[in-house]
């Protein structure tokens, strides 16, 4: 594990001049995910915020490898590059020892990118995918998600006079890369860089498939402010809406645990998305919200135990 | 000519997969589809018996299949896949990105009808979707011609001067479920013909030069159009490689190929345009006409992307009434695909032909020669009147 002084002198792959919003998770995460790789790596991008903020053409804030082909397909693209890698290492025609990540939005994984996103699991390919999960489709202008969580307003879940908000919960999308038993799947968020790093080191070592689902505030889909990007990341673990932990061969275990657990609205009474549901008369609403916080913080700690 | 290998019986399906053990590609992904479904499974026998260096990659859907040929092409290796209808369809969004990125990826497609309703059943409705996809196109008439453009669409796509995937086809179960003999070519002969990758940018190279590029990047207003363009010109840029990988492969072998392929039209009068497997069944007519006297041909049409219309407008400008066979209907109240193709070509010549448009043979209706006989009479009608009384017909089909 390197320290943050050795990690700030290495080189930068993916650097400033990318036109992320300020604040924005994702640039924040994309380089985090790429200062912790010391080998070659060979990139690709699902369509999405981070994609069309990085490589507007005739630039490019990518000094690696890159690919973007479509927006539900990076697992598939990177799968069909570390083949191709695969060949060329058996024929003798490449020397160097490549790493392959893919990053998608929650749009990109959550959803419409599930199919190859499990297609590329189960082949268990080399490769390293990363979720920047803003919880909704922000480039196309904060629509819903299976990743938006319960009671927050988006605009197709907008709170309304009849209906408050999204009413849905968010997909288990780790449970679900879990049940793939691929070798190595984890949470993280880019407000505990260390936590980040290391689990992005395990998972590019890990002999297979690895999956990182990473919290990536949006201050514009969120709204918040620009400055408490990292903040709010770390009341999400802190409130244990988004505990951070890893499943090694299938082996859960909390890599962070809250001193103390805060009560949800800690976490969202500095996002206005979930303004309605701070309202005195949706306060069933935030129970609702509260218990399935609970029950899954719960259901992972019986996993970690019994693990 | 070079000794070439031996004389064999097989289907369409197990040529193409013949074709892509020789070649031996460093990636194959794909997904089962009927009736391409046995050129995956044979190949992926090849692969178990390590009869190539291939690695396989068995994708989760044709997207994915197609997703994976892009992302393996874009790492400089030769990538090869194969589908049909559905599968094409499901690859839609993935043919553009695969030409708009210009990666020469080589596809067998066995054409077959699109839902719905459903059917499995051959018509060139799957393909004829793809046609402004940027992919090259190249349509067979026999087991031997699916074979042989399967072998030189690796050379064409792969031609620094194009850079553009290529699609070679083959009529659903007419040719791909059907055992004909053909000549194959010895393992060392298609090695040789097809050669190695040439070089070109992509993502591995860069990386071993440690000089990363960027692929697929976001194109607004004031770059997207000159790279469009690029592609439009690589897409002329095949017509010259097209023609000569066709010559250099009958010095080789003894089968040349163009763009179309003329059949009596020297005097004829009337002329049919066909595609696919129905030219052999429209010869057979053409022959019987001509044993009465009657001066009818046919022109086939080989590669349909790019649309050779110098070729269309060398052999069919002479013919007076020309009836265009299209399998494929484009619903717009008009005519089949082929047709306005076939029209716009004609439409400067000083002659100006008499055209009619017939579709036929949709979801693999059989096309019995008292089918192609009725066309005929419909355009030895045209002939004599001289008026054009119809512009589309739909050819056995109950009305």
């Amino acid at each position: 594990m390197p320290t943050l002084k050795e990690l700030a002198n290495r080189p930068e792959r993916f650097v400033s001049g990318h036109r992320l919003c300020p604040g924005c998770g994702a640039g924040i995460v994309a380089r985090q995910v790429m200062l912790a790789i010391t080998k070659p790596a060979v990139v690709g991008c699902a369509t999405g915020c981070l994609e069309v903020s990085s490589t507007i053409f005739p630039y490019s804030a990518w000094k690696t490898p890159w690919i973007h082909s479509a927006f539900e397909n990076v697992a598939a693209t990177i799968s069909g590059a570390v083949v191709a890698y695969q060949a060329l290492k058996k024929q003798g025609k490449i020397s160097q020892d490549a790493v392959f990540v893919a990053f998608g939005g929650d749009g990109g994984t959550y959803d419409i990118g599930l199919q190859s996103l499990s297609g590329a699991a189960e082949r268990n390919h080399r490769m390293l995918y990363v979720c920047y999960d803003n919880q909704a489709y922000m480039n196309t202008g904060i629509q819903r998600s299976s990743a938006t969580p319960f009671g927050a307003h988006t605009t197709t879940t907008p709170a309304g006079k009849v209906i408050p908000g999204k009413m849905q919960f968010s997909k288990d999308l780790p449970s679900i890369m879990v049940a793939h038993e691929v070798p190595y799947v984890a949470t993280a968020i880019p407000g505990r860089w260390n936590d980040l790093v290391s689990k992005v080191e395990k998972a590019v070592t890990c002999g297979g498939f690895a999956f990182l689902d990473v919290l990536s505030p949006c201050r514009l889909g969120w709204p918040h402010d620009p400055a408490l990007t990292m903040e709010i990341t770390r009341l999400a673990a802190d409130t244990c809406f988004w505990p951070l932990y890893e499943v090694v061969e299938g082996k859960y275990r909390l890599t962070y645990r809250p001193k103390e657990k805060k009560p949800i609205t800690e976490w969202l009474k500095l996002q206005r998305r979930f303004s309605n549901l701070l309202k005195p008369e949706n306060s069933g609403l935030l129970e609702q919200l509260q218990k399935s916080v609970d029950t899954r913080w719960e259901r992972l700690l019986k996993k970690c135990e019994s693990s | 000519m070079a000794q070439n290998g031996t004389r064999a019986a097989k289907t369409g399906n197990e040529v193409f997969a013949e074709a892509m053990r020789q070649i031996n590609p460093d990636v194959v992904a794909a997904y089962p589809i009927t009736p391409a479904t046995e050129i995956v499974q044979i190949f992926s026998q090849f692969v178990a018996d390590g009869l190539v260096k291939t690695e396989f990659l068995p994708a989760e859907s044709e997207h994915s299949a197609m997703s994976a040929c892009i992302g393996a092409s874009a790492c400089g290796v030769r990538a090869m896949t194969a589908t049909s209808s559905q599968g094409l369809a499901l690859m839609w969004e993935m043919l553009y990105i695969a030409a708009g990125l210009r990666l020469p990826i080589v596809m067998a497609v066995v054409n077959r009808a699109l839902s719905a309703p459903i059917n499995i059943h051959c018509d060139h409705s799957d393909t004829m979707g793809a046609r402004d996809s940027g992919w090259i196109q190249i349509f067979s008439e026999n087991v031997q011609e699916s074979y042989d453009n399967l072998i030189q669409a690796v050379r064409i796509a792969e031609h620094p001067e194009v850079c553009l995937p290529v699609m070679a086809t083959t009529d659903g179960f007419i040719l791909s479920h059907c055992l004909e003999t053909l000549e194959l070519l010895t393992d060392s002969q298609v090695q040789e013909f097809v050669g190695p990758v040439p070089a070109r940018e992509n993502l591995l190279a860069s990386l071993e030069a440690n000089k990363p590029i960027t692929i697929g990047a976001l194109d607004l207003q004031d770059y997207y159009f000159e790279h469009r363009r690029q592609v439009a010109e690589a897409m002329s840029k095949s017509l010259p490689v097209i023609r000569q990988v066709g010559q250099q492969f009958g010095e080789l072998f003894g089968r040349s190929y163009g763009f179309v392929e003329p059949y009596q039209l020297d005097d004829a009068e009337v002329a049919v345009v066909v595609m696919g497997s129905t030219t052999g069944t429209c010869r057979e007519v053409v022959d019987k006409l001509r044993a009465s006297g009657k001066k009818a041909g046919l022109l086939k049409i080989r590669v349909f992307r790019p649309f050779p219309v110098e070729e269309i407008i060398q052999f069919l400008s002479p013919i007076k009434v020309v009836g265009i066979m299209d399998r494929a209907d484009s619903l717009n109240a008009v005519s089949g695909p082929l047709y306005p193709e076939v029209c716009t070509a004609l439409y400067d010549c000083p002659s100006h032909p008499l055209t009619v448009d017939f579709i036929y043979g949709l979801g693999g209706r059989d096309v019995p020669p008292g089918d192609i006989e009725n066309i005929f009479t419909d355009l030895f009608s045209l002939l004599s009147t001289g008026k054009k009384n119809f512009t589309v017909k739909y050819v056995g089909v109950r009305e």
